[in-house]
């Protein structure tokens, strides 16, 4: 029942000897082996590797030199380059691209002696919000495998719901790490914009991504945050201030926090998932949080704004994929043109080619005033709204997702209904604010997301207000069924 | 009808840093294929840019040459398209807002006349990599040894009315740029590369006509023809009632002609926006007053220094400070032999330089040193040698025969100073030729020289010229 445990409990059994790091990297590669046929939710599994590093972990042990991460089970979403290790982005183009080098934050993992599983399954390019954009085929999500586990970083909360590894890390550029950690009943940190080195990370929409973190609970969150955070000369956009202990303020009261609830996300919520927020907001209460009703005037913007931005900074991002110099390459190109034509026809997905041809348009003469720039002026609005929020109040509350996990196909065929179940967490990505989402409750028994967006580094108020939610409530330890099937 | 030119240049000097702009790959030339690309500049997926804040004091040491406007805060945009040598797939350049902005360049032309260029801007980019069509039979290679070198484009105003002022901008750009130490001018290894906007129109009309665009061309001479050629070539059409087309061209050195690469049609629409993985660039207050006490002496400063503290003519100082390396040479031969500034720059300029020119060497590599020259000089200054002397010292110095010294008391080239012994010879000669000197005293001035002569003959040239003079002049009309 070693599954059941919190990454912060593996730390102490681990601690106490209760188990090796070997023990537990079998124990977590033989879960992938069974579950993870059905699930989906990895690409490609290191379990030789993963053994080699679990044993250097027991020595790093054995010496007195482990850490509170030495030893643990990771996941990294496949948008990670990992040395030596497929690197795909979920997409045909990067099937064959072995990255030379380690992401930042997969150095400074692995240096904290945390163990490499595998890669997960994510949306192509982090583009997609169920999953189905994979070129590995669709993660599912492991509370009914007939619905999608979110997107784009599906894979890693499907792992981490199903007790396939104790954490993952994961994207976020628009919600994904928020709104999948919603969908699977797991909770994920999106940090603050630049408190997480996007060195390594393959690049979406670079102004909005961010790197962060999937896991069981807001305290397994932190102490792999305490290792993750931080400046890093590679990423002129990290930011250079000092890292906190993001474990010291978990224990903090409640006492005095200003909750708002802006009345815009609030006016059209269905009725059964406004109930479910009126349990979690009298919880908080309790807890002796107050609330009050805050406006964010222009927030209705964000999608637009987002479908403008996000795609144009892709459209760039992705140009280096030209079958020249690593990936997909087309048989027998005739000549340049077709070299870059066939190349990028045959190995992008419907979704990533939309995205590319909206960005292109968006930034091409003519063009450029009304969709770019007007999109940059929407953009400061909507950040300017969450500023003065904030000096009313200390952390927004709204539902992570406005709906609980949908069923494959229901809003493929329909980009625009598919990027509205983003509504609630793009703006976070646009003002480069940290957001969580905690698991709150069941609707059609699927988990619902409770999100959480602070000021800009604040992720040490947020994963306290998560964690004293989690002392006095029980969902995040509400487990898929699959998951209790293997021990 | 009188025809008028109107050309402006934009210049990509490569700046003299040792890493690259975005990376820490060198920069240096010449390298194996590829060996210096790293995978910033291969655009490997997940990598980013880290710009070099070296770049940052280059640029703001030309803006403050040229008397530039600096932004305080500029910015750098991608620049989209699509080439196998572009490894991104965009180049970062500064679209939106350069780190320079407007300034001017004064410039003399050969008349004498001062014309001021304005400079349009200049802005900090990555230059892209190297395509080889040639050397892999069937298949195109690609060199990125070049891909993220740093670039400063400069962009001049259209105020070049002809081919002969735009080289003399071009030229006094070149010795700016050099003299700034931010580029090593290097135009054969593609570190200070031109384009030139070319059109023409009626004398006296206030339009631009259509112009071309002339790319690459790699040396002065060139710039020159290509320009020429290319007026040529618009006024012809014009004047046979034909159209300029908006186009780009390429020069050709073999048949001196322009060809066309492109039209304007088929231009690339590059989608610039900012990118998001740089921070814009702040300048300081601090920054900006570092950038001034770095700043060396200017050409046009030295120029009239040399004028002033030197006394040369004007015409000696431009050639001397042309070249910075020159310059320096020149200052630290004259404090090395201690003689006058005039006698220096002689040697310097005639001796020196036609030597140099004759074996095709530039002033970096002059087998002669300062010192050496220096100690060449000082021998004619305190009269130890004569000029004509010192010429056959110098071409030893010049084969790496030693020092002057040296080289003078190896070959006893040491210039007679004993009086009588001068006379001797005088006597002797005028005893050995009775005839001539019949026919002097008989009134054939002209044969003094023939007397000269025969005493530095008979003295292999050592005898002081105007000791001779006077000796020989006071016993022939004895």
């Amino acid at each position: 029942m070693i599954y059941k445990n919190t990454l912060a409990a593996l730390s102490r059994g681990l601690a106490e000897k209760k188990f090796s790091s070997e023990e537990l990297t079998h124990y977590y590669l033989a879960r992938i082996a069974t579950l993870d046929t059905e699930l989906n939710s990895m690409i490609t599994v290191t379990a030789e590797q993963a053994l080699v590093e679990a044993k250097l972990a027991d020595q790093r042990r054995a010496q007195g030199k482990a850490g509170a991460l030495t030893g643990i089970p990771i996941a990294h979403k496949d948008i990670f380059c990992t040395n030596q290790v497929r690197t795909s982005c979920g997409s045909k183009m990067l099937d064959n691209f072995v990255a030379p080098y380690d992401a930042t934050i997969v150095t400074r993992l692995k240096d904290a002696g945390m163990v490499m599983l595998g890669k997960t399954n994510m949306d192509e390019f982090a583009m997609g919000s169920s999953n189905e954009t994979s070129f590995y085929g669709p993660c599912k999500n492991p509370w009914n495998l007939n619905c999608v586990p979110g997107g784009s970083s599906g894979g890693s909360s499907a792992a981490v719901a199903a007790r396939l590894v104790p954490m993952a890390t994961a994207t976020d550029t628009g919600g994904s790490i928020r709104q999948p950690a919603a969908l699977c009943g797991i909770s994920g940190l999106k940090p603050t914009y630049g408190r997480v080195s996007r060195f390594g990370m393959i690049a979406f929409a670079s102004s909005m991504d961010q790197g962060g973190i999937m896991a069981t609970s807001a305290e397994d969150i932190a102490l792999v945050l305490n290792e993750m955070a931080g400046f890093d000369e590679k990423d002129s956009t990290s930011v250079d201030i000092p890292v906190p202990d993001y474990t010291a303020e978990l224990n903090q009261s409640l006492q005095g926090l200003r909750i708002g609830l802006p009345e815009q996300y609030f006016r059209d919520l269905e009725p059964s998932m406004a109930a479910v927020m009126d349990t979690t907001i009298q919880e908080l209460k309790k807890l002796g949080a107050t609330i009050h009703t805050v406006q964010l005037p222009n927030v209705n913007l964000s999608v637009p704004v987002y479908y403008v931005l996000a795609p144009a900074e892709c459209s760039a991002n992705l140009s280096r994929f030209d079958g020249v110099r690593y990936g997909y390459r087309c048989d027998h190109p005739k000549d340049l043109l077709d070299l870059y034509q066939r190349t990028r026809a045959e190995a992008f997905g419907a979704e990533v080619k939309r995205r590319i041809l909206i960005g292109t348009y968006v930034l091409s003469a003519g063009h450029y005033d009304a969709y770019y720039i007007q999109a940059q002026r929407a953009r400061r609005l909507i950040a300017n709204d969450f500023a003065k929020v904030f000096s009313e109040v200390d952390v927004i509350l709204s539902p992570t997702s406005p709906n609980v996990a949908f069923k494959f196909g229901e809003k493929a065929q329909d980009p625009v209904s598919m990027y509205l179940s983003d509504i609630y967490t793009i703006a976070a990505n646009l003002a480069g604010l940290p957001g969580i989402s905690i698991p709150a409750g069941f609707l059609h028994n699927l988990p619902v997301g409770l999100q959480l967006v602070g000021q800009h580094f604040a992720e040490s108020r947020l994963l306290n207000i998560a964690h004293q939610f989690q002392q006095v409530t029980d969902w995040h330890n509400a487990m898929p069924k699959m998951a209790t099937t293997v021990d | 009808m009188e025809w008028e030119a109107v050309i402006g240049l934009e210049v990509h000097t490569q700046l003299s840093t040792r890493s690259k702009i975005f990376s820490g790959a060198s920069t240096a030339y010449g390298a194996t294929p590829n060996s210096q690309a790293c995978m910033v500049d291969l655009a490997f997926p997940g990598v980013l840019p880290v710009l070099n804040y070296a770049v940052v004091e280059m640029a703001l040491k030309f803006g403050i040459a040229a008397q530039a406007e600096i932004n305080r805060i500029s910015a750098f945009d991608r620049k989209q398209y699509f080439y196998p040598d572009l490894p991104k797939g965009y180049q970062i350049s500064q679209f939106h807002t350069p780190i320079v902005g407007k300034g001017y360049l004064d410039i003399e032309l050969p008349s004498g006349t001062i014309k001021r260029v304005g400079i349009t801007r200049a802005h900090l980019e990555e230059d892209a990599g190297k395509s080889l069509h040639d050397v892999i039979p069937h298949m195109s290679g690609i060199d990125l040894n070049r891909a993220s070198t740093p670039l400063l484009e400069i962009v001049s105003e259209p105020d070049m009315r002809s081919a002969e002022e735009a080289v003399t901008y071009l030229k006094t750009l070149h010795a700016l740029v050099t003299y700034l130490g931010i580029c090593d001018g290097n135009m054969q290894e593609g570190s200070f590369r031109c384009d030139a906007n070319v059109s023409v129109r009626p004398k006296g009309s206030t339009t631009f006509g259509t112009r071309s665009e002339i790319k690459n061309v790699n040396s002065f001479r060139y710039v020159e023809k290509a320009i020429q050629y290319e007026i040529q070539r618009h006024i012809e059409i014009l004047e046979q009632g034909g159209v300029i087309l908006q186009e780009t061209r390429l020069y050709d050195d073999a048949s001196n002609t322009t060809r066309s690469m492109r039209s304007k049609e088929a231009a690339n629409d590059y989608r610039y926006f900012t990118d998001p993985d740089l921070l814009p660039v702040f300048i300081s207050d601090e920054m900006l007053a570092q950038a001034h006490a770095a700043m060396p002496e200017l050409p046009w400063e030295k120029l009239n220094r040399f004028q002033e503290s030197y006394g040369l003519s004007a015409y000696d100082a431009k050639i001397l400070t042309a070249n910075r390396t020159l310059a320096a040479y020149f200052e630290e031969v004259v404090r090395l032999a201690q003689a006058p500034a005039k006698l220096v720059a002689n040697w310097v300029t005639v001796e020196l330089a036609a030597a140099l020119n004759k074996a095709n060497l530039s002033i970096e590599q002059c087998p002669v040193s300062a010192e050496q020259l220096a100690g060449l000089i000082a021998r004619i200054h305190d009269e130890t040698i004569s000029g004509k002397i010192a010429k056959t010292v110098f071409e030893a110095l010049w084969q790496g025969a030693g020092s002057a010294d040296q080289i003078i008391e190896q070959k006893g080239l040491r210039q007679m100073t004993d009086t009588n012994a001068l006379a001797a010879v005088i006597d002797q000669i005028l005893a050995e030729n009775p005839e001539q000197l019949l026919a002097y005293r008989s009134g054939k001035d002209k044969l003094f020289g023939f007397f000269v002569g025969q005493v530095m003959k008979a003295t292999q040239g050592q005898a002081n010229p105007k000791q001779l003079n006077d000796l020989l002049l006071k016993k022939l009309n004895d």
